[in-house]
């Protein structure tokens, strides 16, 4: 079994990658873990992964840069529903759309919007740091308990259209989308790869996931 | 809610830990990744490494140093100390750092920190500030690892780097760095209530009062701290435990 991690240049590629390869090694069949951008691996791929720090319009034209990723992505992800995980930005892109600097399209596959975080004047912007988690039941979010602490710095969140397609939320003081799913297709506001443990098994949950 | 970070520093020279008073008189207090391996699992909410490396070819050790340690510890890190370009930022962020600090570069060259911004995000860009009192509610900026004044006003810069997209303020106060009489809470609440930006408390912690009113009074969102954790005076969970008696939130 692949699991690709799609390399477009994000920042934080490399944490990703290391904190998948330390939760890997300790599954019974673990995963090829393949870090690239080349459209035919990423055909090949059973499980990806996209990262995603700075800014969302950024992040999408770097996609959009390499030749047919964008389209492979598509094909694996809406074509063979494969399963996909989002983390941050790679998260946010789901939506239909972004308004940070400007009004930026996404994937639109998940229905919805990214908007700025709406707080009042003395609470800091971004937000930043460990935030507890809220979640309805479900195999990814397996063996987390209820409140638990998650690594998050954004300024912008993914405003779900359905609620049903928002799984997790946090506050700050408002309700913030803290992770999305529709059917294969998820992704985490926070940061597991930097959420120590709980991160760890919120990495465990998704290489253990089979989407019905 | 928002819990308050704790956050060990190491300051590394070639490849090894050391902590100064006053920025003079280093003492060596260990391997760099072992001391971080410890503090993760006792519960650090991020990592900080300022590399004081005088000489540039001896630049190597800090980037094998960062990627055992991102190898072993998932929690944010930060790192910074001779942060001058944006290739510099690029290969730290690459072996395994997730937010790059920068000081002198940023004062020398303010369009650095748009830049650096624009390219990797706000939020992996934290500028550290290296302040000393100038008179009243008035700190001046210091630069080359608290060696050179400057005329440029703390609060004025901060504000600036701010707005120009900096993701974090690590205000370090020179008065009280390695003192143990407690953060510069002046200025850290004088900075902290004029940007919308976190500021990381940084200079002067000894015990665990002092904690707090980094909290209480600073303002910070997060606190730092070196030789407390090193020498065993104080364990991360004994300020998370401290802390959360006094009612600040913090991840235990």
């Amino acid at each position: 079994m692949k699991l690709v991690i799609i390399n477009y240049g994000s920042g934080n590629l490399h944490s990703v990658h290391k904190a998948f390869e330390a939760v890997n090694n300790n599954l019974e069949n673990p995963y090829d873990i393949i870090v690239t951008n080349t459209p035919s691996e990423i055909l090949n791929a059973d499980k990806l992964v996209l990262p995603g720090v700075g800014a969302f319009q950024d992040c999408k034209n770097a996609i959009h840069k390499i030749d047919g990723l964008f389209e492979s992505l598509e094909e694996v992800v809406i074509g063979k529903k494969k399963a996909f995980m989002g983390i941050c930005v790679g998260m946010q892109l789901l939506a239909e759309k972004s308004l940070e600097f400007g009004e930026c399209e996404g994937f639109g596959w998940i229905p919805g919007e990214v908007i700025k975080i709406e707080a009042p004047a003395d609470y800091k912007i971004p937000h930043m740091g460990w935030n507890e988690v809220t979640f309805r039941n479900h195999k990814l979010l397996n063996n987390i308990s209820q409140n638990t602490d998650f690594y998050f710095v954004h300024s912008y969140y993914f405003r779900t259209q359905k609620n049903e397609n928002c799984i997790a939320t946090t506050k700050y003081p408002n309700l913030i989308t803290a992770a999305v799913l529709k059917e294969n297709i998820y992704g985490t506001q926070f940061h597991p790869e930097k959420s120590h443990n709980n991160g760890k098994q919120i990495i465990t949950n998704f290489l253990e996931w089979e989407p019905s | 809610m928002l819990k308050k970070r704790i956050i060990p520093c190491l300051d590394v020279d070639r490849g090894r830990v050391v902590k100064g008073v006053n920025f003079v008189d280093l003492i060596d207090a260990g391997d760099p990744v072992e001391q971080a391996k410890i503090y993760n699992s006792e519960g650090a909410d991020e990592l900080c490494f300022l590399d004081i490396t005088a000489s540039s070819d001896d630049r190597e050790t800090l980037f094998e140093v960062v990627k055992k340690t991102a190898e072993n510890c998932f929690i944010p890190l930060t790192v910074g100390g001779g942060v001058r370009t944006i290739d510099d930022i690029s290969r730290l962020l690459h072996h395994g750092a997730d937010k790059v600090s920068i000081n002198t570069a940023a004062v020398e060259n303010i369009d650095l920190v748009a830049k650096a911004a624009k390219k990797y995000g706000s939020s992996t860009i934290v500028i550290a500030v290296d302040a000393k009192k100038n008179g009243d509610k008035s700190w001046n900026i210091f630069t080359h690892g608290g060696r050179k004044p400057t005329d440029i006003d703390a609060l004025e810069y901060c504000i600036e780097v701010a707005n120009l997209g900096a993701g974090e303020i690590l205000l370090t106060s020179m008065d009280r760095d390695g003192t143990k009489i407690g953060f510069d809470n002046e200025l850290l609440s004088t900075v902290s209530s004029s940007i919308d930006i976190p500021v990381i408390a940084s200079g002067g912690v000894g015990n665990l009062e002092h904690f707090v009113e980094g909290v209480l009074k600073g303002g910070a969102s997060a606190l730092l701290a070196a030789s407390i954790f090193h020498f065993g005076e104080y364990s991360i969970k004994d300020v998370k435990t401290y802390l959360a008696e006094q009612n600040i939130a913090v991840r235990i």
